[in-house]
Parts: C-alpha cells; structure tokens; sequence
C-alpha cells in the first residue's frame, strides 16, 4: 500500500516527512510540561505549607518541640521497620527482577507465629522475668517463620516460573499474597491478635546524648541498625553474599563461575524473610497487634520505601525506609497542617504515597538508584 | 599424540533448538597443551558449540567427553569443577563488582582456599589489572576488562581455557595483543580452545583449527595447512 502511495505520488510523500521533520523539532511535549508542572506546583504547596507551620509555631500553636521530637524519633523508628522489609522487596527483585508482592504476609507470617511464642512465654511468666531474652526468642521465632514462608513461596510458586515473563511472577505474587493472607486468618481466626505489654524498661525513657527517646523506638532502631549491618556483611564479605550479587547481574555467568544459581536464589529469599521477620518483631514492639491483614499496608509501604531508596540497591532500601517514615510521620503536621487542611493524621498513607510519586518525579531512579544504561535493562 | 587421551571431545554431536538442527555430526578432539581454533562465520554454529561443551545445550544424540568420561549428564558446575572455564564473548563482567571481587568469584568453587598463587599469576600476565584491583569493573576500559575476564577464567586453574570470540569489539592492536597473551597462556601449560571468526589472527597462533560451516565440520587440519589451503583462502581469508 504505502509502496503504491510513494510510487504515484512522490511529491506528497517527500512533503509529509518534511513536514514530520519540522514538527518533531517543535514539538510541544504534553508529559514533560505537565511533569514540570507537577513539580513546581509541589515545591510551592511544600513551602507555602511549612512556612505556615513554622508561623504557627512561632505564635505559640500546635505542636511543641518536646512533641516534635517525640514525633521525629517514632517516625524514624516506623521508617526503620520498613526499610528491613524494603530489603527483601529489593533483594529479590535484583536477583529476579519481579517485585513479590507476597513480601508483606512473609512479614505478617514472622509476626503471627511470633505472637504464639510471646503469649507462651507471657504465660509461663519468662516474659515479665526475663524481657529481653523473650524478645530474643520472639525474634528468632519471627525471623524462622518469615524465613520459611519466603523460601517455601520461592520454592513452591516462583520457581516454576523461572524464565517466564516478568509479569507471570509478579501476577502470581499477588496470587500468594492473597493465599497466604486467607491461610492465616484460617489458622488464627480474623480479629486482632494483641501481643503482651512489653517489659516495663521499655516504655521508660532513656536518655541518648541528652535528648531522652523512649526505650522502645531506641530498642527498634538499634535492632534495625544491627540487622543491616549484619546484612552488609553478609552481602559485601561472605562468599555466599558475593555469589548473590554475581547473580544478580548475569546469572548466566554466575553459572560459569559454577555459582549454584537456584541455591543462591532460595538464600536470597531466606535472608530476605529473615530481616522481614526482623521487621516483624520491630512492628510488635511498635504496635503490639497483628491481624492476617497486618502485611498488607505495611507490604505496599515497604515497597515503596524500596522504590524510594532505588529499587535493588540495599542501603537504598534502608535509607527509603527511613525517608518514607519521616514523610508520612512528620509530612503531615509539617506541611498539611501548615495549609490549613484539617485532621491531618488520618491522611498520613495519602502523604506518604504521595512522597513516592514525588520523588519519582524528581528522580526517577530513585533516592539512590543508578541510571540503568540500556544494556543493564534487561 | 593419537594413543593419548583427548582433554576434551565431540562424538557425533547433533544438538536442536526447537526443530532447527544446529550442530550436525560434529567430532573434534583437543588434547592437552594444545592451542585449538574453532572458526566460522555468523549462525555457523560455534557458540551452540560452546554451551554444549558447558551443558547449556544438551546434545540430541552424541556425547560430550572430558578426560575420556561421558559427562552429558553433568551440571554446568561440575563440568567447571573438572576444568572447564570460559571467558565469554564482550567479557561480561560483574560490572558493579570491583576488579578483585571478579577475581575471586573466577575461583569461587575453590573459595577459602588460599588464592595468593592465582592472583599472582594473573597479575603477572597482566600488570595492570593489579592497579585496577580495587576499582569497579564496570569503569575500566575494553582492554582492561579483556584481561580481567581472562584472569576471572585462570582463576579457576582450567585444564581447558574456552576463549568464545575474543577479538570481539577490541580495536586491532588490542586484539594482536590480546592473541599474544592466549599464547603466553597457552605455553605456560593450558590447553586452549579458541572460538573466533577472526580466522587469519587465530590461525596464526593455534596448532590445529576446525572450521565449522552451518553446523558441519568441513575442514579439520593444522593451521598451517589451514593457512595454506585454498579453499580456505577464499572463504575465511579474505582473500581471492
């Protein structure tokens, strides 16, 4: 057809491509100016917004500094449990390349089974006499479980879809994400699950440099911090850790290098379910319930800090997390209130996706997150 | 040479993707200390060649041999374990691992043993590759990550040294270069099977060359008497 086109009229032909010449060099581009638009729209709302906090505050109203504090060190601390169960979102989509969406009930399964062992050892009275080895053995109870759903998952749903398009996995993520959920309001009924007071040291303040943080958030952010390090290790010094990276950028040659590259893959999700089962015990100290719906916000905020940080970059993940917290623990009465929007807690999950998109806006990447060069794409 | 027992071997190797035949008949036997070049051009099947040899492709009928034993039904690792190791064609480095960390996984199946030997030797076949330890792969130059990608494979102490293109994307001085150092490592001892498309560069360092047309051995001579045959001058040679 357009053979016949071109060879009756040339001259038609030779007029559109120029014609098609002209307009691409002056296209006007509807994405970019609307992106642009977006941007400037969210830096003014951002500081019209504090400017009107900070004018509150000056004037005496709303929250006092002793409350900002307290607000800072519980949004950290939030932001620290996400950023464990970032890890296993951007741990397994660098080896796999498929986000598992199963991630938040891994992190709901440690936290579940981890509830029994608590109310076991509340029963027996360890949990009162000996508080932090029954955090300890709650951890380990919590990190098992994680650790052995996420395997199983790998095992049972994903790898029978090795080589299938990204999108197989993914669909069935959401698959196991909802089996998993309805498996465990199966096992444990549908109410909320509340976890023994924590030991009285806890809630006490304790004083770090001067500035007195309540034991629990100290608690939570020193464990997250040992976790990642430990994490880091793991991943930059150990053989096993060296294999996962390899694997993670050409499995093909990781092969060669006579890299087991299914068994290095189950110990990707191994160590990913393990520090969502840290960040399980971290949640229940946080919030000391837990219901089979517990994983699912949590899973989905997680992701986004992982997105956030740059997805497949673990110190990205952590520092997403931690970003992600402060977003949607200070945005709020930072800005929201500042603009006169009224009961602005109620619109923290609002904020914190809306971080998500701005940043994404800002830097695609991610926080952290290299440009992939086309080769690197996939 | 003939009563000994060939490192590595093709016995009537026919391999398929789908219902395309690929490798059809194919024997070639590399015996130790050799320097063996593989040549053809495009979709002639010499990386098919390559993968069977790493159990990537499983041949239809034939049998893959190392040392004199059947090893079809070997995984890849096991086939790396026995000797066995490859610098791929464009390198494919670990870019976002740095240069040692690309050294010690070429030896990973010997990881916690003591690698100082290896690394040596590496650096002495390339001196410049130690100032690079530190450095990620990813940013140093195609020269350099040659060198890196073949010290990965020596890392592995081969008794086969599988070289899969590697003239590829180099620009011609490094690739002269690059020919005297498979010499240099094939004198010091490892058997070297080079696949290439390069045929007047290969053939001048190997002993033996087999060329491979559409999937067929059609010649199989020294590379002497490749260099010298006419049938060969005109289809690979360049010349008329």
């Amino acid at each position: 057809m357009d053979r016949v086109f071109r060879v009756c009229c040339p001259a038609v032909v030779a007029e559109t491509s120029t014609q098609n010449a002209r307009t691409r060099r002056f296209r006007f581009n509807w994405v970019d100016s609307f992106l642009w638009f977006i941007r400037i729209s969210a830096i003014i709302a951002i500081v019209v917004g504090l400017t009107g906090t900070i004018q509150n505050f000056l004037d005496g109203q709303g929250p006092t500094v002793e409350q900002w504090r307290d607000l800072f060190v519980s949004s950290i601390s939030t932001g620290a449990m996400y950023g464990l169960v970032a890890l296993g979102y951007s741990m397994v989509y660098g080896v796999l390349g498929f986000i598992n969406f199963a991630h938040g009930e891994v992190f709901m399964s440690g936290i579940m089974v981890g509830w029994i062992a608590a109310m076991l050892l509340f029963e027996n009275g360890l949990w009162d006499a000996n508080p932090f080895i029954s955090l300890a053995i709650v951890l380990l109870v919590a990190m098992f479980t994680s650790t052995l759903i996420a395997v199983l998952t790998e095992k049972i749903a994903y790898r029978p879809l090795r080589g299938s398009p990204r999108l197989i996995p993914l669909i069935t993520s959401i698959g196991v994400s909802f089996f998993l959920q309805y498996a465990f309001a199966g096992l444990f009924g549908v109410g909320l699950q509340t976890y023994p007071a924590p030991p009285g040291i806890l809630s006490e303040d304790i004083n770090v440099f001067g500035v007195p943080i309540e034991g629990t958030k100290l608690l939570v952010i020193a464990v997250a911090i040992l976790a990642m390090v430990a994490l880091w290790y793991f991943v930059t010094k150990t053989k096993t850790g060296r294999a996962m990276r390899a694997v993670a950028e050409d499995k093909e040659i990781a092969g060669l290098m006579g890299i087991n590259v299914d068994r290095t893959i189950v110990t990707t999700f191994a160590v990913g379910g393990a520090m969502a089962g840290v960040g399980g015990l971290l949640w229940a100290l946080l919030f000391r319930n837990v219901q089979f719906i517990t994983g699912f916000l949590p899973g989905i905020k997680a992701f986004t800090a992982a997105v956030l940080g740059g997805i497949g970059n673990l110190p990205g993940a952590m520092l997403g997390g931690v970003f992600l917290g402060l977003f949607e623990g200070m945005g709020p009465l930072l800005v929201l209130d500042g603009l006169g929007i009224p009961a602005v807690s109620q619109l923290k999950d609002a904020v914190a996706f809306s971080a998500l998109i701005l940043v994404l806006i800002f830097r695609p990447t991610g926080l952290l997150g290299e440009r992939l060069g086309s080769e690197d794409r996939a | 040479m003939t009563d000994q027992t060939p490192v590595l071997s093709f016995r009537g190797i026919n391999t398929h993707y789908g219902a395309v035949h690929i490798l059809k008949d194919v024997d070639i036997d590399i015996y130790a200390g050799e320097m063996v070049s593989l040549l053809g051009g495009n979709a002639s099947g010499k990386t098919t060649t390559l993968k069977t040899i790493l159990g990537y492709v499983q041949p239809t009928t034939g049998e893959v041999l190392l040392d004199g034993v059947s090893v079809n039904d070997w995984s890849t690792a096991d086939r790396v374990a026995h000797g066995v190791s490859m610098v791929p064609e464009n390198r494919r480095l670990f870019k976002r691992m740095t240069v040692r960390e690309n050294l010690e996984i070429g030896a990973y199946l010997r990881s916690g043993e003591d690698l100082s030997t290896d690394f040596d030797r590496v650096f002495d076949l390339f001196p410049r590759v130690k100032e690079r330890l530190g450095q990620k792969a990813g940013t140093l130059s195609g020269g350099e990550q040659q060198m890196v990608a073949m010290g990965r494979a020596l890392m592995a102490r081969p008794k086969v040294l599988l070289m899969d293109e590697p003239s590829m994307g180099l620009a011609p001085v490094l690739v002269a270069q690059n020919f005297e150092i498979i010499e240099r490592i094939n004198k010091a001892g490892t058997t070297v099977f080079v696949v290439e498309q390069n045929a007047n560069m290969a053939l001048s360092i190997a002993d033996r060359g087999y060329v491979l047309q559409t999937g067929r051995i059609v010649l199989a001579d020294t590379a002497q008497a490749l260099l010298q045959n006419p049938q060969m001058r005109e289809a690979y040679l360049g010349e008329v």
